[in-house]
């Protein structure tokens, strides 16, 4: 399969379902496409039939805003019917702006930053008791590192050695008021993790085979939980979007809609 | 006598030795909870967070998501308003097989002061939709009931107190989930109370027995989901109804029952509850006698009551 055609028909997928409900997160969801592409097409151990298997590996989005990439590569993964993504921020619609547990293949409800990767130690702290192969992988947002809580976490996933647990930060250096640097200082996220105990790997995140490479060394490291620190392009694919804070949650009007999918369709 | 933690302890070591997924979340607290036992018979079902309560519920539930059965035992003051979040999302919104054990709940650790106070417990707990909460009185309803919520996989929210407990009950009384027990009889007021107070209610209930008061005591542990039927069977059957509890003057046993009476059989209701401000530093019984939930205050509360209007 080419991941690299597939991450740009998600990314299509992504930009017409906001276009169509007029709401959604488009930025993060597109600087974390080619992370949920490599995830579910090619290194997580799961599918449509297996989602009660006790084996099944397990993703959390603790950026729970970029739920848009999520349900566009469950759709095309067939754990959901395509048709369900036109009810995508309907009224009554379980597809909602952030995930939920309702939805198939969705193991956590997220959305509250700073919870997916302590619900990401207790899964990978299940699979040690039970000596289960499953392994765990985490998306946190980097304006979501400024949750106390996810150092919590770190220290205690770090404390535990937990070798099956994969944190993946989107580093898009972006959050909604602006760079993050200004917002609250985010630099160094190599240095603070790895002193929290963790095999620390700093990739372009945009780079199919780089988030390739990078999970399957998370794969080989045993003795310690791997974070992937993803430097990535937030609203990745759309030139008009890219590295603009405006496009967290702005939506494209009609005229930037047109230009949007242009693009992404002469990406292919 | 034992307080009821230690029942908690027990009931889970016993429990634990014929179930290896239950699992016990501690927060640097398994000497606060009485749980050393535990934590020594079965190390492979512990887990220490250290120090973050927040950490603690999200990791229980994600043990739970993948079918532990997840105790996340922590103080109750910390436990249901530092983690207040996580029980809320993590737990009830995700519907996760948590049980939260609140640890020397209400005013428990006296004069420790108002940080480790859990006063408003019910108020956090019982307004997260999906969550049951439950305060256990003695150590029979306390074995009970935890032996009742380890056989289903819904979360649930238990406050237990500090320090040792009487018996209130023989240990041959009937006990269904979320039906309120009845104490004693009455027919002239019904008082009903929550977690440790219970004592205190049915001590008064005595007091008032010899000034010939007769007084109905509801043990209603289940706070949600709430015995509404046996409310408005006493709203009908006594005249009055006090509420005694552990806990602000707001979002509590009293207002639960006053909203009960109030659509289903308009009663006068007395809530005798904590003031609304930290409590004055000491022992538990100094601390219930000074605001009037000692038996004596009770007692005197309710006559006063039903001599007025
Ligand atoms: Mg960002």
């Amino acid at each position: 399969m080419n991941l690299k055609r597939k991450a740009c028909e998600i990314r299509k997928v992504i930009v017409e379902m906001i276009y169509r409900a007029q709401f959604g997160h488009v930025g993060g969801a597109l600087s974390a496409t080619e992370i949920l592409v490599d995830l579910y097409y090619k290194q997580m151990n799961v599918a449509p039939e297996k989602v009660s298997d006790p084996d099944r590996d397990r993703f959390i989005l603790s950026k729970g805003h970029a739920v848009e990439a999520l349900y566009a590569v469950l759709a095309d993964r067939n754990f959901i019917p395509r048709e369900d993504l036109l009810t995508y921020s309907q009224f009554g619609s379980p597809y909602m702006c952030h995930p939920t547990n309702k939805i198939v293949g969705i193991e956590m409800n997220t959305g509250s930053l700073g919870h997916g990767l302590s619900v990401g130690v207790g899964m990978a702290l299940a699979a040690k008791m039970d000596k289960k192969i499953f392994r765990v992988y985490v998306v946190l947002g980097d304006g979501e590192m400024a949750e106390g809580s996810v150092w919590e976490a770190i220290t205690a996933g770090g404390h535990y050695k937990l070798d099956n647990l994969t944190a993946i930060v989107d580093r898009n250096r972006l959050q909604m008021s602006g760079s993050t640097e200004d917002v609250m200082t985010q630099d160094s996220q190599e240095i603070r993790w790895a002193a929290f105990g963790w095999n620390v790997i700093s990739i372009d995140g945009n780079d199919l085979d780089a988030v390739d490479a990078a999970i399957t060394l998370a794969k080989k490291t045993s003795g310690k939980p791997t974070v992937v620190i993803a430097n990535t392009i937030k609203g990745k694919g759309v030139s008009f979007m890219e590295n603009r804070a405006e496009w967290h949650h702005k939506v494209p009007n009609a005229e930037q809609f047109k230009i949007a999918m242009a693009e992404l369709e002469a990406a292919l | 006598m034992k307080s009821n933690k230690q029942i908690i302890n027990d009931v889970l070591l016993d429990a634990a030795a014929q179930d290896k997924n239950i699992v016990v979340l501690f927060s640097d607290s398994r000497g606060s909870a009485s749980m050393n036992s535990f934590a020594e018979k079965f190390p492979a079902q512990v887990v220490e967070v250290g120090i973050a309560e927040q950490n603690l519920v999200s990791i229980a539930a994600g043990l739970a998501s993948c079918g532990k059965k997840s105790f996340a035992v922590s103080p109750a003051a910390f436990l249901s308003a530092r983690s207040m979040e996580q029980v809320k999302v993590d737990v009830a919104y995700s519907n996760t097989n948590v049980k939260l054990i609140g640890i020397s709940g209400g005013i428990s650790y006296g004069g420790i002061g108002a940080t480790h106070h859990a006063t408003n417990d019910i108020a956090a707990m019982a307004s997260i939709h999906g969550l049951r909460v439950y305060f256990p009185s003695d150590n029979f309803l306390t074995e009970k009931l935890i032996r009742a919520l380890l056989k289903d996989d819904l979360p649930a929210y238990v406050r237990v107190g500090r320090n040792p407990v009487e018996n209130i009950y023989r240990g041959d009384e009937n006990f269904q989930l979320d039906k309120a027990m009845t104490i004693c009889d009455g027919s002239d007021v019904t008082i009903i109370s929550c977690g440790e107070l219970v004592q205190n209610a049915v001590a008064a209930s005595e007091i008032l027995r010899g000034k010939n008061i007769s007084a109905r005591v509801i043990d209603m542990y289940c706070l949600k989901p709430l015995d509404k039927e046996i409310i408005i069977k006493a709203a009908r059957e006594t005249k009055k109804i006090i509420t005694v509890e552990e806990h602000s003057p707001f979002g509590g046993l009293g207002s639960m029952i006053a909203q009960v009476t109030a659509a289903n059989y308009p009663t006068k209701v007395l809530n005798l509850s904590l003031p609304d401000a930290p409590v004055i530093p000491g022992e538990p019984d100094e601390v219930f006698k000074y605001y009037g939930l000692d038996a004596a205050g009770i007692a005197d509360s309710a006559e006063k009551f039903l001599g007025g209007n």
